[in-house]
């Protein structure tokens, strides 16, 4: 009985729909809301607290893009994918964007038909161990069983990387992470291998973390960043840019405390005028109007900002930037200028 | 002679049983310590209960239940094994409405009263099906406080007002039913004293209020589908004398289709501008938790039924295409995992469906489960119409009933009798099915552990989520086990 009360209505929503099929922007727009894919839970980058919204770093990103777009940073409907779900749920049009901890890879740019508009977290898989093994490198790692998740590119990794060193392991399969914690514990496995992001998190969460080490090679490229569809490239363009303007805030040392100075009126420095929309039309070519990018770092703060609240040395997870420091600092952080 | 006998002539008076046989000991001797082996064992258990216990109760009393992460669970507990209680306490009600708006986000107010008043009104609606133990008048004083309850969530003075009459209504009501006892009110009745209207009624419009209360939105939509059901009706009523009773049927699910596709929207928009009824739409998105298990489980397990009666009907008809269609879609929905009827709603369903359509994704998933559960509900009826013996349907037949009279008064109540425990495990096992959908990205309760444990304050607990979780399923899965239990009881009337 229901169902034909839901296919009634849904007839209706049907022919409402079918009618605009018109460009992702204009979508998003006259929704009011922008459509979100995340992981279903993942330490420091997706999260809901108890009442259920959404912080993380990757949720950032969401953030940002709907404060430039729509003006509201709270104006996201967060639609929780799991690693099967994700591709269809981007290419179907449920959801705009993904930012998900997805991994740069040709095959995922061509053959899925996705965009990735830059990275927005260097990752690489690692490994962790018990410091009493008193092992410091993973080339000592010869004959150890190793927790490995199932159907991820890090169970090719690690193959991979003990063939090259010519040494053997034992693999010892597992489903999830929380599985992988349980079983690393409890002794299943010498070593549990995944990013070091996730290492780092796992590790925080230990009784007594220091008696586990994560150890110094990373032995994989896991370039995370947010992705759009194939065929749209306006809105390619937004996301991207968006992104870079989190990114340029900090090189150029905006930040969510001096932001409201800073935009008041033009200064000195033309490429954060250029940014604020205090000079310039830049938000006007992207579609968009003059305080597009003053909202997306008022959202959260700058790549930095956000980088700090959520994963960075202060938070239980205690990230070091290494990688993902901005370029003048040695890391591979780095946006396109602003002109 | 005569007053010698070897036999006593009279009784000896009863004497107590011996105290090793009664009381405590008695049975403990009867059923504990009977034999060797029996004592060995009886020892060996209870060693084995006492370990558990003492490894268990422990860890389930831990003094954790204000703390805010897991790391402060660790100092209160000092290195002591103890559950992190603190999770339950923070989430508990994420587990059971997921995303539900709550009113925290600035701007918006605390819905929740929705799927408490549609679960209330689900109590309401299922006891006059289920139990024939309360009379009509108490089951309209449990309609009458949900709704007060309904009333007084919505607040404002109206609200208070209809909250107040609608309880001095159930006070009264219920006054009346506990003070005339079932003598008198049958001779109120013979007298003409007017009696409630059936609590059925409010069972049959049940399916159409819940939807509007989950999902809000305008009333008149989920009128203008009940009234398909009306419409369809009345067409057969009028249309079958005149046309034969097949061609009616026919005719009326072809006119309840026809306003459902094309007729509804207009009707409800018209009445919208007239009367403007209305409450605030919730997407699915915003579903999860038990509310969202409990809904799936529900819709499946109501809807399933009467299609897997149909369905076990067609696979026994004579009809050639009735008979072939029943069968390919019972064999092939049960040659199937779920899991994979899952994915194709989640994933291939958006692939097929033209780009932009927006087919609600927990829609797709309740078609689905309910397919599945109706297929395999149609075997387990299939079984019991079985279990007939031949001579019924002869009966019947020889009754001059026709198909429908016969199936709906001699056949069916024997045959569903006879399928209960299936039926009901078939249920059980549904609702536990729901929990699948956490596969394809749905946050019920599984899915809601995973993000729980994503937050940093919870990363690492297992336990205590997956114990919360089992604990509720047991719940609601044994009360319908004991309910089957009920239904065998109250309808042994023979066969003993």
């Amino acid at each position: 009985m229901k169902k034909t009360v839901f296919l009634g209505a849904l007839t209706v929503a049907g022919l409402a729909a079918g009618a605009s099929a018109a460009a992702t922007l204009d979508d998003v727009k006259a929704r009011g809301k922008l459509n979100c894919g995340v992981t279903t839970g993942l330490v420091g980058f997706a999260a809901p607290d108890a009442n259920g919204n959404w912080e993380g770093f990757d949720v950032a990103v969401c953030r940002a893009v709907a404060a430039a777009v729509l003006g509201d940073a709270n104006a996201v409907e967060f639609v929780p994918t799991t690693g099967k779900t994700r591709f269809t749920a981007l290419a179907s049009g449920e959801v705009d964007m993904l930012a998900r901890n997805t991994t740069w890879t040709l095959s995922r740019d061509a053959d899925l038909k996705f965009t990735f508009v830059g990275v927005n977290y260097y990752d690489g898989q690692g490994f962790m161990v018990h410091k009493d093994m008193g092992v410091s490198s993973a080339k000592e790692l010869d004959g150890a069983t190793v927790c490995i998740q199932t159907g991820t590119t890090t169970e090719l990794n690690l193959a991979d990387f003990f063939r090259a060193n010519n040494i053997s392991y034992e693999p010892v399969p597992i489903e999830t992470n929380a599985e992988g914690q349980q079983q690393y514990l409890a002794g299943a496995c010498d070593t549990y291998t995944t990013d070091a992001s996730g290492l780092a998190a796992t590790r925080a969460t230990f009784e007594d973390p220091s008696a586990h080490v994560v150890l110094p090679e990373i032995i994989s490229k896991e370039p995370l960043g947010p992705l759009v569809r194939h065929g749209d490239n306006e809105w390619g363009d937004i996301v991207r840019w968006t992104l870079n303007a989190l990114i340029s805030a900090e090189e150029l040392g905006i930040t969510s405390a001096n932001i409201g100075e800073l935009s008041a009126a033009a200064g000195d420095n033309p490429e954060i005028n250029r940014i604020l929309g205090t000079e310039g039309n830049l938000g006007e070519m992207l579609g968009l109007d003059a305080e597009w990018a003053k909202r997306a770092i008022m959202a959260g703060g700058n790549y930095g900002e956000v980088f700090a609240k959520n994963i960075g040395e202060d938070t239980p997870i205690a990230l070091a930037r290494g990688l993902n420091a901005q370029w003048q600092d040695g890391g591979l952080i780095y946006s396109p200028p602003f002109r | 002679m005569s007053d010698m006998s070897y036999v006593r002539s009279d009784m000896l008076p009863e004497r107590t049983p011996p105290a090793s046989s009664v009381g405590f000991v008695g049975w403990a001797r009867a059923n504990l310590f009977n034999g060797v082996v029996n004592s060995i064992l009886t020892i060996v258990s209870l060693v084995l209960i006492f370990f558990v216990l003492a490894a268990l109760l422990p860890w389930l009393f831990s003094p954790t239940w204000n703390s805010g992460s897991l790391n402060e669970c660790r100092e209160i507990l000092n290195g002591h094994e103890g559950a992190c209680w603190g999770v339950i306490h923070e989430r508990w009600q994420q587990l059971l409405y997921g995303f539900y708006p709550n009113g925290s986000e600035a701007g918006t107010v605390d819905q929740r009263w929705r799927p408490n008043l549609a679960f209330l009104l689900l109590f309401v609606a299922v006891i006059p099906v289920l139990f024939n133990m309360i009379s009509r008048r108490m089951n309209w004083v449990l309609l009458l406080v949900a709704l007060s309850y309904g009333a007084y969530a919505v607040g404002g003075t109206l609200g208070m007002i209809t909250v107040v009459v609608l309880l001095a209504a159930a006070v009264i009501v219920g006054y009346k039913a506990f003070s005339t006892d079932k003598a008198a009110r049958a001779a109120e009745i013979e007298a003409g004293a007017k009696r409630l209207p059936n609590p059925l009624i409010f069972s049959a419009i049940f399916p159409f209020v819940v939807p509007f209360l989950l999902w809000g939105g305008s009333i008149w939509v989920f009128v203008g589908a009940a009234l398909g059901f009306v419409l369809a009706g009345l067409a057969y009523r009028y249309l079958s004398a005149a046309v034969g009773s097949l061609a009616g049927m026919i005719i009326s699910v072809l006119v309840a289709i026809v306003w459902w596709l094309f007729l509804i929207g207009p009707f409800a928009s018209a009445m919208d501008a007239i009367l403007p009824i209305a409450l605030e739409q919730i997407e699915s998105r915003k579903f999860g938790g038990f509310m969202l298990s409990i809904t799936i489980g529900v819709v499946a397990i109501g809807i399933s039924l009467p299609i897997g009666i149909v369905l076990a009907l067609g696979r026994q008809s004579d009809l050639l295409i009735v008979k072939a269609l029943s069968v390919g879609f019972i064999e092939f929905i049960r040659g199937v995992p779920l899991i994979t009827l899952l994915f194709v709603a989640s994933t291939l369903l958006n692939i097929f469906l033209p780009p932009g359509t927006n087919f609600d994704i927990i829609l797709r998933v309740l078609i689905m489960v309910t397919l599945f559960a109706s297929a395999y509900m149609a075997e387990v009826v299939r079984g019991g119409l079985a279990a007939l013996p031949k001579g019924q349907y002869e009966a019947a037949d020889a009754l001059g009933l026709d198909y429908w009279k016969a199936q709906r008064l001699i056949i069916m109540p024997q045959a569903l009798k006879i399928s209960i425990p299936g039926i009901v495990s078939t249920f059980i096992g549904v609702f536990k099915d729901t929990v699948l959908v956490s596969i394809i990205g749905l946050l019920d309760p599984l899915g809601l552990s995973n993000a729980i444990r994503a937050d940093q304050a919870w990363n690492g607990v297992v336990w205590e989520l997956y114990g919360f979780i089992a604990f509720m399923f047991f719940v609601f899965c044994f009360s319908m086990s004991r309910y089957s239990m009920y239904l065998e009881r109250r309808l042994r009337t023979g066969h003993k």
